[in-house]
C-alpha cells in the first residue's frame, strides 16, 4: 500500500512543478515595475530598490526562479503592506476557518446528495427522480455568491432563525483553546457546548451555501452511477441468486456506483475551492478568501500570490488525498498496473 | 418418477416490452414443461425470446417488460404473479439461474468467497462461523483447484473459464432443483465449453437436479440434452427428445437450424444458411406464424389461422400448419 | 432522420429545451437592443429616489445612487453576455487549435499540451482566473483573457480526443493520400467533424464562462463601476440585503441566474440533439 501512497507523491511533483512556475510567472509578470507593486504606493525610492535587491530583480529570470523556490522552501511568502505580517504566519492562521467551512459544505452536500441519487435511481420516473433531476440541472447554475445572499436575506433578515453573517463567532463567545483550530472539534474537545452551538450556527448558512454548490454534481453523478450499476450483469446476478433488497442495493451496487463519485469529488473540489472566495466575502469569513480579497482591494499583491500558491497546494493534495482513497476501496487498480 | 409433477410447468406465457419506438411482443403463448433430473434445452436465435423467457420465469424481467398472460409454475408456485418476498425465498435456493460472460456477471470489487458466503447466508441456516468453510466446499464441488487460496480471489483474478464455475458454484450453492444455464459457454474458447458442459451435466447427475440449457448453438444442445425446445421470434415452434429432433425435426425452421449446424456426418460444404432474418416484433399485425415469412412451405392458411399443436406420444409436439 | 425532424423531437420530448431557446433569443435581443430600448439612462444617479422598492415607475426600484435598476440590468446584458461570448470564443479559438495538433500529430506535441493543460487544471479555476486578473492588471480585456485561459484546458481535451478517434478514418486517410497537407487535413476534414461534441462544450461552457465573470467583478475585479454588470451589482446590493432592501441584489442575480440557465438547457438540449447516448 505505502508503495502506492509514494508512487502517487511522485506522480504529483511535476504538477507541483507547474504550479510553483505559474505562480513564479504571474508575481514577474506584473505590468510596469514588479518591485514598485511588492513595495506598495506609499515607499520611497530607496524601500523599491531595497526590494528590487531582495527580490533579486535586476537577475535573469531563471536566477529570479532558483531565488523564488529557495523562498518558498524556507516558507518565505512575502511580507503584507497592509498588516506588515508575513503572509506565510496570515495565511497558517486563516487557514483552519477556510478548511472548516469547506469541508462541512462538502459533507453537508454528500449527506444529501449522495441518497438522493440513490433514491432518484432506484425509483425511476418518481417524483423524487424529477427533483434530483431538476435539482441538478438548476443546482450547477447558481451562482454562489447570490445564494449566499439569498440565504441571508431568508434566514437572517426574514426569519431571524441565523444569526449575523458576521464571521466565525459571535462577538459575545470566545474561541475555545486552539487544537486543531476547526472551531467545531475544539469546542467538543473542550466540552464547551455553547461555542459549540455558536460555532455551528455562525457556519450553518455559509456551509450551505458551498454545498449546495457541490450537491448538484454530486447528485447527478450519484444517480448516473447508480442507473448504471443496477442495470449491470453482476446486480442481475444477485437478484437470480435472491439477495435481499438491501443486500442487492447496498452491498451490491451501491458500492460499485460510488467509485466515481469518489472521482467526481476532486472535481467539486476545485470549483469548491474558487467558491470558497465568495462564500467568504458574502459571509466575512476570517479565512485565507477574504484575506485575498482585501489584499487585492489595497492593491497588495504578495498576499494575492501566496493565496493561489497555496489554494493551488491545497488542491493537489486533497486530489491526492482523493486518489489514494479510491485505490484502497477498488482492489482492480493495483493489479492493472 | 412416472406421474411425478414436472418441476416446472408454463403455460401459455406473453411477454411484452414498452420501448421508446413502440411495444414488442418478445414472447407470446409459450407453454413446456420440464421434469425433475431433465436436461431440456431451448434454441433459437439471437432476439428469439429465450433469455426473456427465463428471466421471466426468475423475476428478473427488466423495468420495461412485463409479463402479459400465462403462467410458470415452479414448486406450486405461480412465479409469474408471486411476490417480492416469494421470488426471493425461490430464487438461488430451489431456482438458479447462471449468465453469459461470467465475468461481468460477477461483483468485480468483491471477493468470490464473499458473494458465495451472501448466497449461503441468505439461503441457509450455516453459522456465520461455518460460513467459509461451507464456501469453501462449493468451490472444491466445481472443481476449482486450491480453493482455499482462491476463496480471497477477485474475479478479475480468475479466468472466463473459473469465473463461470465460480458462477455454477453459486447457482448450486443452496441444491436447486432447477438450474437455468442461459448461453453458459459463449465467450468461452472450446475445451473450457466442454469443461463447463461436462460439469454441468455431472452435477446435475449427482443432485437429481434438472437443467434448461439456453444455447443457440444446436450442436451443443443435441449433446448435452434429452429434449430440445426449439423458439423462433418469440414462439416455441417445436419440442422434441433430442434424437428424434435431429433424425426427423417436423418444423421447417427446425429443419433449417439442423442443416446449419456442424455435426457429426454434416460437411462444412453441405452446411446451409437460414435464409431471412427475424421479423419486426414491434408490429401490431404480426401473423399468426412469425416464420411464414422466411418459410417455404408457407400458405394462405399460415397468415390467417391461429397455429395448431400437433403433439405425439413419442413427446414431440410441433406448431404449424404444414409439418414435416 | 433529418435534422430538423430531429431537433423538433428533441423540442416536443423537453418543452425546457424550447423555453432555453427562447430565453436565448430574449437574451441577445437585449444584448442587442436593450440600450436603446431602456426607460432610464443606466448612469443616470438621482440621489432623491435612492433605494427605493419597485414600483410603477422604477419596475425593479433603484439602487443605492437612484438609478433604475431595470435599464441597468438590461443594458448590463450586453457586457456579461459579451465577455463570456469573447472569452468562449478566445478559448475555443486556441484551446481547439491546441488540441486539434496534439492529437493530430500525437508525440512531443501531445505531451507538451497535456502538461500546459493539467498545469491549468491542477489550480482550482476561479483562483487561478484572480491570480491572473491581478497580475495582469483590473481591466476587462484582462477578465476576458483569464477566463479564456481557464477553460482552455475543456476545449484541448475535446478536440484532442476526438481528432485522435477520427485520425486514422477512411477519409483521412485518402486526403493524406491525395497529397493534402496536414494543416488542410486538419482544418477541412477533420475539425468540421468535431464541431458537434465541441457546440455542446461551447454551450455549456458560456453559462460557467458567465458565472465567472459575474463572480470576479463581485469581489472588485473587472469591471469597475459605475459600469452595469450583473455580478457588480450583487456586490452593490449585497450590503443592503441585510438591511431588507433586497431588490438591489435580487434582480441581478436572478438574471445572471437565468442566462446561466439559459445556456446549461441550451448546451443539454444540443447534446440531445447530437448525441444522446452522452446524456446522464
Amino acid at each position: 500500500m505505502w508503495k502506492l501512497v509514494i508512487r502517487r507523491l511522485l506522480d504529483a511533483v511535476p504538477s507541483v512543478i507547474g504550479v510553483v512556475i505559474v505562480t513564479f510567472l504571474l508575481t514577474r509578470a506584473l505590468p510596469g515595475d514588479p518591485a514598485a507593486y511588492f513595495a506598495g504606493p506609499a515607499a520611497s525610492q530607496q524601500a523599491v530598490e531595497e526590494i528590487r535587491a531582495k527580490l533579486g530583480l535586476n537577475r535573469s529570470l531563471p536566477e529570479q526562479f532558483v531565488l523564488y523556490v529557495r523562498d518558498l522552501a524556507r516558507g518565505d511568502l512575502g511580507v503584507s503592506l497592509s498588516t506588515g505580517q508575513p503572509v506565510a504566519n496570515e495565511i497558517v492562521a486563516r487557514l483552519p476557518a477556510s478548511l472548516e467551512l469547506t469541508l462541512l459544505g462538502v459533507v453537508l452536500a454528500a449527506l444529501i446528495a449522495i441518497p438522493l441519487g440513490v433514491l432518484a435511481a432506484s425509483r425511476p420516473n418518481s417524483w423524487i427522480d424529477h427533483a434530483c433531476r431538476a435539482l441538478t440541472t438548476a443546482g450547477v447554475s447558481l451562482p454562489t455568491f447570490f445564494t449566499g445572499l439569498l440565504l441571508v436575506y431568508v434566514f437572517y433578515y426574514l426569519l431571524g432563525w441565523a444569526p449575523s453573517p458576521l464571521g466565525r463567532l459571535d462577538p459575545f463567545t470566545t474561541p475555545p483553546p486552539g487544537i486543531t483550530h476547526f472551531y467545531l472539534i475544539d469546542s467538543l474537545l473542550a466540552r464547551d457546548l455553547r461555542t459549540f452551538w455558536a460555532a455551528l450556527t455562525q457556519l450553518a448558512l455559509p456551509a450551505i451555501t458551498l454545498g449546495l454548490f457541490a450537491l448538484a454534481p454530486l447528485a447527478r453523478m450519484t444517480r448516473a452511477s447508480m442507473l448504471g450499476t443496477l442495470s449491470s450483469d453482476f446486480v442481475r446476478t444477485a437478484r437470480a441468486s435472491g439477495l435481499s433488497r438491501f443486500t442487492v442495493t447496498y452491498t451490491y451496487a451501491f458500492r460499485n456506483a460510488l467509485l466515481p463519485v469518489v472521482t467526481t469529488l476532486g472535481m467539486v473540489f476545485s470549483f469548491l475551492l474558487g467558491s470558497n472566495i465568495l462564500v467568504e466575502k458574502v459571509f466575512a469569513w476570517p479565512g485565507i478568501g477574504s484575506f485575498a480579497i482585501e489584499a487585492l482591494v489595497a492593491s497588495d499583491y504578495a498576499p494575492v500570490q501566496g493565496f493561489v500558491l497555496t489554494m493551488a497546494l491545497l488542491y493537489l493534495a486533497l486530489n491526492l488525498l482523493i486518489d489514494i482513497f479510491y485505490n484502497l476501496i477498488d482492489p482492480r487498480i493495483g493489479f492493472a498496473t | 418418477m412416472e406421474g411425478a409433477a414436472p418441476v416446472l410447468e408454463v403455460e401459455n406465457l406473453g411477454i411484452e416490452f414498452r420501448t421508446r419506438s413502440g411495444v414488442v411482443h418478445a414472447v407470446e403463448n409459450a407453454s413446456f414443461s420440464v421434469e425433475k433430473g431433465e436436461t431440456v434445452g431451448i434454441v433459437g436465435e439471437s432476439g428469439s425470446g429465450k433469455s426473456v423467457l427465463s428471466y421471466a420465469i426468475l423475476g428478473i424481467l427488466d423495468a420495461a417488460g412485463r409479463v402479459t398472460s400465462g403462467r410458470a409454475v415452479f414448486g406450486g408456485l405461480d412465479m409469474v404473479r408471486a411476490s417480492a418476498d416469494e421470488l426471493d425465498a425461490v430464487r438461488g435456493r430451489e431456482l438458479s439461474m447462471i449468465f453469459q460472460n461470467p465475468r461481468s456477471a460477477l461483483n468485480p470489487i468483491r471477493r468470490i468467497g464473499q458473494q458465495l458466503e451472501d448466497v449461503l447466508a441468505r439461503h441457509t441456516t450455516t453459522l456465520h462461523a461455518d460460513l467459509r468453510q461451507r464456501a469453501i466446499e462449493c468451490l472444491a464441488q466445481v472443481h476449482i483447484p486450491d480453493p482455499e487460496r482462491r476463496y480471497a480471489a477477485y474475479p478479475f483474478e480468475l479466468s472466463g473459464g473459473m469465473c463461470q464455475r465460480v458462477m455454477i458454484a453459486l447457482a448450486l450453492a443452496c441444491n436447486p432443483a432447477l438450474l437455468i444455464a442461459d448461453e453458459p459457454t459463449t465467450g468461452l474458447d472450446v475445451t473450457m465449453q466442454a469443461a463447463v458442459m461436462d460439469l454441468i451435466g455431472e452435477l446435475s447427475q449427482s443432485r437429481h437436479m434438472a437443467t434448461i440449457l439456453i444455447t443457440h448453438d444446436l450442436g451443443l444442445a443435441a449433446e448435452y440434452c434429452g429434449r430440445i425446445i426449439v423458439m423462433h421470434a418469440g414462439h416455441i415452434v417445436e419440442s422434441a427428445p433430442a434424437a428424434d429432433l435431429f433424425r426427423a425435426p417436423r418444423h421447417p425452421y427446425t429443419r433449417k437450424l439442423v442443416l446449419a449446424s456442424p455435426h457429426g456426418r454434416v460437411r462444412i460444404d453441405e452446411l446451409e444458411s437460414v435464409p431471412g432474418g427475424l421479423p419486426d416484433l414491434r408490429r401490431a399485425d404480426l401473423p399468426p406464424c412469425r416464420f411464414s415469412a422466411r418459410c417455404e412451405r408457407r400458405s394462405e392458411v399460415c397468415e390467417r389461422l391461429p397455429l395448431p399443436h400437433h403433439a405425439r406420444a413419442t413427446g414431440s409436439n410441433v406448431w404449424c400448419h404444414h409439418p414435416l | 432522420m433529418s435534422t430538423l425532424a430531429h431537433a423538433r423531437y428533441v423540442m416536443s420530448e423537453n418543452p425546457l429545451t424550447l423555453a432555453a431557446f427562447v430565453l436565448f433569443f430574449l437574451l441577445v435581443a437585449c444584448a442587442l437592443f436593450g440600450p436603446s430600448l431602456v426607460p432610464y439612462d443606466p448612469l443616470a444617479t438621482d440621489v432623491a429616489a435612492a433605494l427605493q422598492p419597485p414600483s410603477r415607475a422604477h419596475w425593479m426600484g433603484t439602487d443605492s445612487l437612484g438609478r433604475d435598476i431595470l435599464s441597468r440590468i438590461v443594458v448590463a446584458t450586453r457586457l456579461d453576455i459579451g465577455i463570456a461570448v469573447s472569452a468562449v470564443a478566445l478559448s475555443f479559438a486556441i484551446g481547439s487549435a491546441v488540441g486539434c495538433m496534439a492529437g493530430y500529430y500525437g508525440g512531443g506535441a501531445d505531451r507538451i499540451m497535456t502538461r500546459i493543460v493539467d498545469t491549468i487544471m491542477a489550480f482550482p479555476l476561479f483562483v487561478l482566473a484572480m491570480g491572473i486578473v491581478a497580475a495582469l492588471g483590473n481591466t476587462v480585456a484582462n477578465i476576458v483573457l483569464a477566463t479564456a485561459i481557464i477553460n482552455l484546458p475543456f476545449y484541448a481535451r475535446v478536440a484532442r480526443a476526438e481528432v485522435n478517434v477520427r485520425r486514422e478514418a477512411g477519409y483521412v486517410e485518402a486526403a493524406r493520400l491525395s497529397g493534402n497537407s496536414n494543416v488542410r487535413i486538419i482544418m477541412l476534414h477533420l475539425f468540421p467533424n468535431i464541431m458537434p461534441p465541441m457546440m455542446v462544450q461551447i454551450s455549456l461552457n458560456m453559462g460557467w464562462a458567465i458565472l465567472n465573470a459575474a463572480g470576479l467583478s463581485f469581489i472588485g475585479l473587472g469591471v469597475r463601476p459605475p459600469a452595469p454588470e450583473w455580478g457588480i451589482m450583487v456586490a452593490e446590493g449585497a450590503s443592503y440585503i441585510i438591511s431588507g432592501e433586497w431588490w438591489v441584489a435580487l434582480f441581478p442575480g436572478a438574471a445572471l441566474m437565468l442566462a446561466v440557465f439559459c445556456f446549461n438547457l441550451l448546451g443539454d438540449g444540443l447534446r440531445d440533439l447530437i448525441d444522446p447516448r452522452m446524456r446522464t
